[in-house]
């Protein structure tokens, strides 16, 4: 990555409780002005807490955390300003419609009134909304609560905007309209950072993601740096019609075979340096009925259970 | 900095303004209003009508009932809104993120529940001319005195408020409203002068930690020439209500929107 570091997170300790564990236990890491930063991990690893001291609304127990060389802990008033927040459920001001949402919060950061109202137009326009301008924000659906989140966000134009959790309530259209979204705004120079469990989001959309368990960061990579993180598994699956096994001559680079047998179907896993090309002549040879064939690779759900374990949180 | 953080805090007050005046006021004021409006009709007119109370009761009472609805009213526009905005509808969050430090938004809570209780306290002396029988006599009011009983009453009842707002979890807000109002409502001098509870002494002591007698007896003194509390006493009793619920208060809420 190129750029300067636009966020600092150095030796984060968070203990909400003066004897309590450690929500936080000593997290390093920097957000690259212009990239698409992804916190990952489970439930209580320390996401929401990393995100609070980056927003100023926890306070380090120990560590240093600081947004464009402000320090979150002395100089809050100059990190808000350079900050935004998406947060998992609406938090919109229900007293409002839409439009005054947008316009109040430009006034809380000293937007002159005579281009506030605009300003609140053409930015309901680009998030779909401008029908609805003058309605109560509690008549809107969570993906339209989100998208004037959005808006209201964008309407200070934030260095970094923060997204937790994002696409966790939304349905497929809105969360493909977020991605766009903020694809867009990276494009446009904002810097982004989100937290999810969404290996698909994650792998999509993030340049580097830091995989967060039990407080500390166990791996910070690119989506492909993190999938060659898995234990090497090279092989191609296959399924064909027909209960029985597909008979497999040693040779080829074959070195071993996990096979099962489902709606008079065979699933095969293909172990070693064997091609698909080969296992489809083989297939072939063997004149059977080819239903999918494809070479196996590591997903972001496989490295994160790798790194992370099964065990429920 | 302090050029953002003024503006943040003007463009809040702007807009808590805009809300109670545009959405928010017959709601408002039928809420403060209605409880104070039954005081003063059954206690000020009911019961002198029906031989319970003298007649001259009202001129006592009215006092009592200002200084409760400045109190009250500003009491419960801090209080309950927080204890929503702070765990359900979250929607403190978008003041916590705007460029002003945390304790000037809730210095700026404290001020326009101070105000909607002015509001809602200076309309109860139009309200008593209509339902006392007796109507009301502003002819021995001490004017200076009245406004800063006014002032500092609905200042003194948004610091209670903001203490109760921040110090009571939301799984217990609908106990804990009843369990302090009552109490709160009933031994703040609002009914009766403090000092005709001189034969019930240990009422007349429980009830100098309630920051609403001083503020019940400061108006008495300001709007009538019945007896009440020496002025210094009111003075200090207000001074230290204020400090003490305004230090709780503010740094309760710091407590709640910084972890």
């Amino acid at each position: 990555m190129s750029g300067a570091a636009l966020v600092e997170v150095a030796g984060l300790h968070k203990r909400y409780l003066a004897h309590g564990p450690e929500a936080v236990a000593g997290i390093d890491f920097s957000i690259v002005e212009g990239e698409i930063f992804g916190l990952l991990g489970p439930n209580g690893a320390g996401k929401t807490t990393t995100i609070g001291a980056i927003t100023t609304r926890v306070k380090p127990s120990a560590g240093l955390v600081t947004v464009d060389g402000f320090d979150v802990a002395r100089d809050a008033v100059s990190v808000k300003q350079r900050i935004a927040v998406i947060p998992q459920r609406p938090n919109l001001d229900r007293s409002l419609t839409a439009i005054e949402n947008l316009v109040f919060h430009a006034a809380y950061f000293g937007e002159p009134r005579r281009t506030r109202r605009r300003r609140a137009e053409e930015m309901l326009e680009r998030m779909g909304l401008e029908g609805r301008a003058d309605d109560k924000v509690d008549t809107y659906s969570g993906g339209m609560a989100q998208r004037l989140m959005i808006a209201r966000a964008l309407m200070h134009e934030p260095r970094l905007l923060i997204l937790d959790e994002p696409t966790t309530v939304l349905d497929p259209q809105s969360r493909l309209f977020l991605w766009d979204t903020m694809t867009d705004l990276r494009e446009r120079g904002v810097t982004l950072m989100l937290t999810t469990h969404d290996m698909v989001e994650a792998d999509r959309l993030c340049d580097r993601i830091a995989v967060v368990d039990h407080g500390t960061i166990i791996a910070l990579d690119t989506p492909r740096g993190l999938r060659s993180l898995l234990p090497a598994e090279r092989g191609v699956e296959v399924t064909v019609a027909g209960a029985q096994p597909l008979e497999l001559p040693g040779g080829d680079g074959v070195e071993s075979v996990e096979g099962r047998v489902e709606e008079d179907r065979w699933h095969g896993r293909v172990y070693g340096d064997v091609t698909a090309a080969r296992l489809a002549e083989l297939v072939r040879a063997a004149d059977r009925d080819l239903i999918e064939l494809r070479r196996m690779e590591g997903t972001l759900e496989d490295v994160f259970v790798h790194l992370t374990g099964r065990e429920l949180r | 900095m302090n050029r953002a953080s003024n503006q943040a805090f003007v463009a809040l007050f702007e807009r808590d303004l805009y809300v109670t005046f545009r959405k928010d006021l017959i709601p408002f004021l039928s809420q403060s209003l209605l409880q104070p409006i039954f005081f003063l009709f059954v206690f000020g007119r009911v019961l002198p009508e029906i031989g319970a109370a003298r007649g001259s009761y009202g001129i006592a009472l009215l006092p009592g009932v200002l200084a409760l609805t400045l109190m009250l009213t500003a009491l419960q526009n801090v209080a309950l809104p927080l204890v929503i905005e702070f765990s359900f509808t979250k929607e403190i969050e978008d003041r916590l993120l705007a460029p002003l430090p945390v304790t000037w938004v809730a210095g700026e809570k404290l001020l326009i529940a101070a105000l909607r209780g002015i509001l809602g306290g200076i309309l109860i002396i139009p309200l008593g001319e209509l339902i006392l029988p007796g109507g009301v006599d502003l002819s021995n009011a001490s004017w200076i005195g009245l406004v800063a009983m006014i002032v500092i009453g609905a200042l003194a009842g948004a610091c209670v408020g903001l203490v109760h707002g921040t110090a009571v979890p939301p799984s217990r807000i609908t106990i804990a409203f009843g369990l302090i109002l009552t109490p709160f409502i009933y031994t703040g001098a609002t009914f009766y002068p403090w000092e005709s509870l001189d034969g019930l002494r240990w009422f007349q002591v429980v009830t100098l930690a309630n920051p609403m007698t001083y503020v019940s007896e400061g108006m008495r003194g300001a709007l009538t020439d019945q007896p009440h509390m020496a002025a210094g006493w009111v003075a200090l009793g207000l001074v230290v209500s204020l400090a003490v619920f305004g230090f709780l208060g503010v740094r309760g809420f710091t407590r709640r929107a910084v972890d």
